[in-house]
Formats: structure tokens, C-alpha cells, sequence
């Protein structure tokens, strides 16, 4: 079976990070496709974060290569690596706490702007911003929040804001660090179906722990462990693996079988 | 609105205050108040925590002193050079310092402001201990004749108006937006595409050339500049005054300027003159211990909490 020429839009070569006696992350060579949503899991400390860091450079790798539609970005610096379009987010929400939260999505729109070392000027003129910024808001549900401190919104809110803040800057890959992360059920029903809807025309790299947002949201699906891959490939294939089971997945994979059997069955 | 009717109120008691006050001590209120703003905007709108500021103090004092003793430059031309020689130290400074974080932050600045400090004390046109003495005050753009102590209020009252406009034009501006932003949240204004550093930089440049405006300035106003303003006793008085009258707050760092000027001048004239480092360091504990959002932070609380 031939496939046909792939279109990755990121990719990893001999990836490799060692702290002083540990290696984080251990010769990962990474492939995603464009258009994925590719989930990156795995048991805790097997360097997903680590993985995400890396790649947006907040950590400089010990040896391998970046390669982002085709081109080495493995020597450049954290925002410029943002400004090619690979845009972050933390596990923890990632929000201005004190600003509203229109000047959260405004700020994320302003660099294009040209104007940011403009202490001189009002930031008035950012106002011509704030069309675009409410349209954003309404892309996540947050418009009737514009004018409310940002501190003060929902744990759920505070990552839709955070999703609405990485769309401003029309990024062409989102890299999400557990956008579900310590979540009540109805927040993270919100979170999965705002991933879906943004990542038409993009891509998407997460780390997540929840499976049953992976095996719903993941076209694309790599396991680590202790730094290296352990495997690849589709929820099916990964699932059905039993080195996974074992190293991860284990019960959590067998109830997300089991209420998916007693969906059908009811 | 309300903003706009409080500072016309308070332009009035500025232009009204001299009737009844000393000009030079109200000038020295304005030039310390100008100080605290710029520091403030570096700490308080950029989270940069520096612990060198009298280094740039100290330069615009020096800078403009010698000028006005040697070169005959009229003082509007002698402040602008001094505070240019103030921004041109921050450029530096900052360039080394913004790499750094927190603590390692404040010790870089606080060790460059000593190299700084040294150097005023050995270089020969400083006459170290003495100071530059006898400092004319020069005729504004040679005409109008600064020696009168009243009228060389009102010109640093008109200084001490635009670096505050300034100030709170950076503040409001679009580069004060993406600095509130890095303040906030270093790693995602990074991972937004900022690069943070710059802006830190940029914050830094403007601090230290309005605080070495406030020392050319006050060189004029006391027709001295002495080492007194470089030492590191000044960038830790400059932390006070700020953190008494508000952190990040506009207006805090002028009430704050205000009370420590005339708490300084009152106890060091009074039979409490010995005790005035004990009761300063005193002030400095209650307010961190009790009251961290300062005067007029206390204040804007007040006023949430009861209107």
C-alpha cells in the first residue's frame, strides 16, 4: 500500500533534551500532519510538556532538529518562533489576570499593528481593534464578558479566552498543553467542541490526559514514555496496543471502551 | 471626566501652593516626585524591580552641574543634555539588566549603579566628597533669569508637568498596553510573539532618562550636585517613597515624594534629626506590613468598597 506524499506541517529529527543525568526527551522524531489533530499522551514524566517546550523554544534541545513547513527553526528565539505562526499555550491558563477581557484578545491582535513601542501615542487608537476583538469573543462565546476583568471569569472561561487570544494571531499551528486540565465535566464538553471548531484550517498539537477528549477530538495520536516514542497511530490502533495499555492507558482506556459499548447498547 | 476635573484641582494648588510655602522646598518635592514616577513606571507598569535608579539621578545632576559651570549652555540646553546622558546610562544598563529576573534583576542594577557611584567619586570634575558647588542657574533660553527662587519653581513645575504627561502617555499608550501585558504574563506575551526584553528595555530607557531629568533639574534648583544623589542610600529612598504613596498607581509616587520630602525636612531640622534613618525604616515596615497598596492604593479601596 503506497500512500501518497504527506504534508507535514511540523516535524522533529533525532529530538533530544537531557537535564544533567536525564534525558527528558530521547531522540523523538515527530511528524504532524497538517490539518491533524494530533494528541501527544502518555504517562506523567514522559515529557510531553517537555516536548511543547522545545518546540516553541522556551527550552533549547540538547541535539535534534525543528523543522516547520520545511524550514529549520531549531535556532530561533521563543516569539519568533510565535511569529511564524506556531502559537502556545500553558497548562496553566494562560491570561492576562488584570486586564479585561477585550484587552486580552486586543493585545494579541495589536502586533500586527506596527505600533507596540509607541509610547507616545493614546491607546485609543487601539480601539479600531475592538470590532475584530469582539468577533473573536463571539467565536468562543465570551462576547458578553468584554468588559469583565479577566481574574474574575471562570476557570473554563479563562481557556476560552486563551483560545480566542491564539486565534487572534492566526496561528497556523496551536500547540495546547492539556487545554482540559482540571476541569468539571460541563467545561470540559465546551473546551473539546471549541477545539473542533477551530481546528478547521489549521492544526493542532495537544497534550491531553483526558481520553475521552482524545478519542473523540485526535485524528492522529503519539505515545510517550520515559522520553521516547513508544507508539503511534490512530485512537484504535494505540488503544488496541498492549504495550500501551500497560504503560498508561490501562483502566482509563477499558472505561472509555466500556461506556462507548453501553452508548451503542442503549 | 472626574480624572480631568482632580488634576486641574491639583494644577491650582500647584500654581497657588508658593503663597504659602517655600518654592525651593516645593521644587524639591517636584523634582523627588518626578524621580518616584519614573521608577514607578519601570516597577510598577513593567514589574522591574531596580535597585540603581540614583545612578541616573546622579548623572543628570552631574552632567547639567558641569555643563552649567563650564560650557556657558543655557539651562533648558544643559537639563536636555543631562537627561539624554541619563536615557544613554539606561541603554546601557538596561541592556545588561533585562536579561535578568527578580532579585538578579535588582542586583544587576544595584552593581552597575555602584560602578557608576565610584566612578563619581574618583573622576576630578565631580570634586568628589565636596560636590560641584555653586552651580549657576543660568537665564532660561537666555532671557529669563532663574535666580529667583520663585520663578525657578514654576520652571520646574513645567518640567515636572510634562515628564508626568509623559509618564502617564507611556502608561496609556500602545507599548504601555503590551508592558501591562508582559507584567502579567511573561511566557504568553512571548508565546504571542513579543519579544519581551525590548519592551523591558524600552521601559527601562524612558525611567532612567526622566529620572536623570529629575536630577538635572534639582542640580539647578540647589545649585548643587553632590554624591549624595548617586548613592545607593537614594535608589532604596526612590523604593520607599514609591511603595508609600502606591506601586503602579499614576499619582501615588508624587504623594509619596511628598510625604517623605517633608517628613526628611521637618525631623532633620527638629531634636529628632538623629533618629531619621530608625523612623524612616519604620515607615517603610508598617507600610509593607500593613498597608502594600500604598496611599493612594488604600485609597482607591476605600473608595470601591463605600461608593
Amino acid at each position: 500500500m503506497t500512500q501518497p506524499a504527506q504534508d507535514f506541517i511540523l516535524e522533529t529529527q533525532n529530538l533530544t533534551k537531557a537535564f544533567k543525568g536525564f534525558t527528558a526527551v530521547d531522540d523523538v522524531n515527530l511528524k504532524i500532519q497538517r490539518g491533524h489533530i494530533h494528541a501527544l499522551i502518555g504517562p506523567n514524566g514522559a515529557g510531553k510538556t517537555t516536548v511543547f517546550n522545545l518546540l516553541t523554544k522556551f527550552l533549547q534541545p540538547t541535539s535534534g532538529k525543528i523543522l516547520f513547513n520545511g524550514d529549520d527553526i531549531t535556532a530561533l528565539e521563543p516569539a519568533a518562533i510565535a511569529r511564524k505562526g506556531v502559537i502556545r499555550s500553558f497548562q496553566i491558563s494562560a491570561v492576562f489576570p488584570h486586564l479585561s477581557v477585550l484587552e486580552n484578545v486586543r493585545i494579541a491582535l495589536q502586533r500586527k499593528e506596527g505600533n507596540s513601542f509607541h509610547f507616545w501615542r493614546s491607546e485609543k487608537i487601539l480601539n479600531r481593534l475592538n470590532e475584530q476583538a469582539v468577533a473573536l469573543l463571539e467565536s468562543v462565546g465570551l462576547e458578553g464578558f468584554a468588559n469583565t476583568t479577566t481574574v474574575d471569569l471562570s476557570y473554563g472561561r479563562k481557556r476560552a479566552l486563551e483560545i480566542a487570544t491564539t486565534l487572534a494571531v492566526e496561528p497556523e499551528l496551536m500547540l495546547l498543553d492539556e487545554p482540559t486540565q482540571g476541569m468539571g465535566h460541563e467545561d470540559v464538553g465546551l473546551v473539546s467542541d471549541l477545539i473542533k471548531k477551530v481546528s478547521k484550517d489549521r492544526t493542532i498539537l495537544m497534550v491531553e490526559h483526558n481520553l475521552h477528549v482524545v478519542s473523540k477530538l485526535a485524528d492522529q495520536i503519539t505515545v510517550l514514555q520515559r522520553g521516547a516514542i513508544l507508539t503511534e497511530g490512530d485512537y484504535a490502533t494505540v488503544s488496541a496496543d498492549p504495550r500501551v495499555r500497560e504503560a498508561y492507558m490501562g483502566t482509563a482506556a477499558d472505561e472509555v471502551e466500556q461506556e462507548k459499548n453501553e452508548e451503542v447498547a442503549s | 471626566m472626574n480624572n480631568m476635573k482632580i488634576n486641574l484641582f491639583l494644577l491650582a494648588l500647584a500654581l497657588i501652593a508658593p503663597t504659602v510655602l517655600y518654592p525651593v522646598f516645593l521644587a524639591k518635592v517636584l523634582c523627588f516626585a518626578l524621580f518616584a514616577c519614573a521608577f514607578n513606571l519601570l516597577l510598577g507598569f513593567a514589574g522591574l524591580l531596580s535597585f540603581g535608579h540614583a545612578a541616573f539621578l546622579g548623572t543628570g545632576g552631574y552632567v547639567t552641574g558641569y555643563l552649567m559651570v563650564n560650557s556657558g549652555l543655557t539651562p533648558e540646553l544643559a537639563i536636555i543634555v543631562g537627561t539624554l546622558a541619563g536615557a544613554l546610562l539606561g541603554a546601557v544598563f538596561g541592556k545588561l539588566a533585562v536579561k535578568r529576573e527578580g532579585i538578579y534583576f535588582a542586583m544587576v542594577t544595584l552593581a552597575l549603579a555602584q560602578l557608576v557611584f565610584f566612578f563619581y567619586l574618583q573622576a576630578p570634575f565631580t570634586n568628589g566628597e565636596d560636590g560641584l558647588q555653586g552651580v549657576p542657574r543660568g537665564a532660561l533660553f537666555g532671557l529669563i533669569d532663574l535666580s529667583d527662587n520663585l520663578v525657578m519653581y514654576y520652571f520646574v513645575l513645567t518640567i515636572f508637568i510634562a515628564g508626568y504627561w509623559l509618564i502617564n502617555r507611556t502608561v496609556h499608550s500602545p507599548f504601555g498596553q503590551v508592558l501591562k501585558a508582559i507584567r502579567e504574563n511573561e511566557d504568553r506575551a512571548t508565546s504571542l510573539g513579543y519579544d519581551v526584553n525590548q519592551y523591558k528595555w524600552l521601559a527601562f530607557v524612558i525611567s532612567a532618562a526622566l529620572a536623570a531629568l529629575a536630577g538635572s533639574t534639582k542640580t539647578l534648583v540647589f545649585e548643587l550636585a553632590s554624591l549624595t544623589d548617586v548613592h545607593w542610600h537614594m535608589s532604596g529612598e526612590v523604593i520607599l517613597m514609591t511603595l508609600v504613596g502606591g506601586v503602579g498607581t499614576i499619582f501615588g509616587p508624587v504623594l509619596g515624594a511628598g510625604f517623605i520630602v517633608t517628613m526628611q525636612n521637618y525631623l532633620s531640622g527638629g531634636e529628632l534629626g538623629n533618629y531619621i534613618h530608625i523612623i524612616m525604616g519604620a515607615v517603610f515596615v508598617v507600610c509593607v506590613l500593613s498597608f502594600r497598596s500604598g496611599i493612594v492604593g488604600q485609597l482607591m479601596k476605600f473608595k470601591r468598597n463605600n461608593f
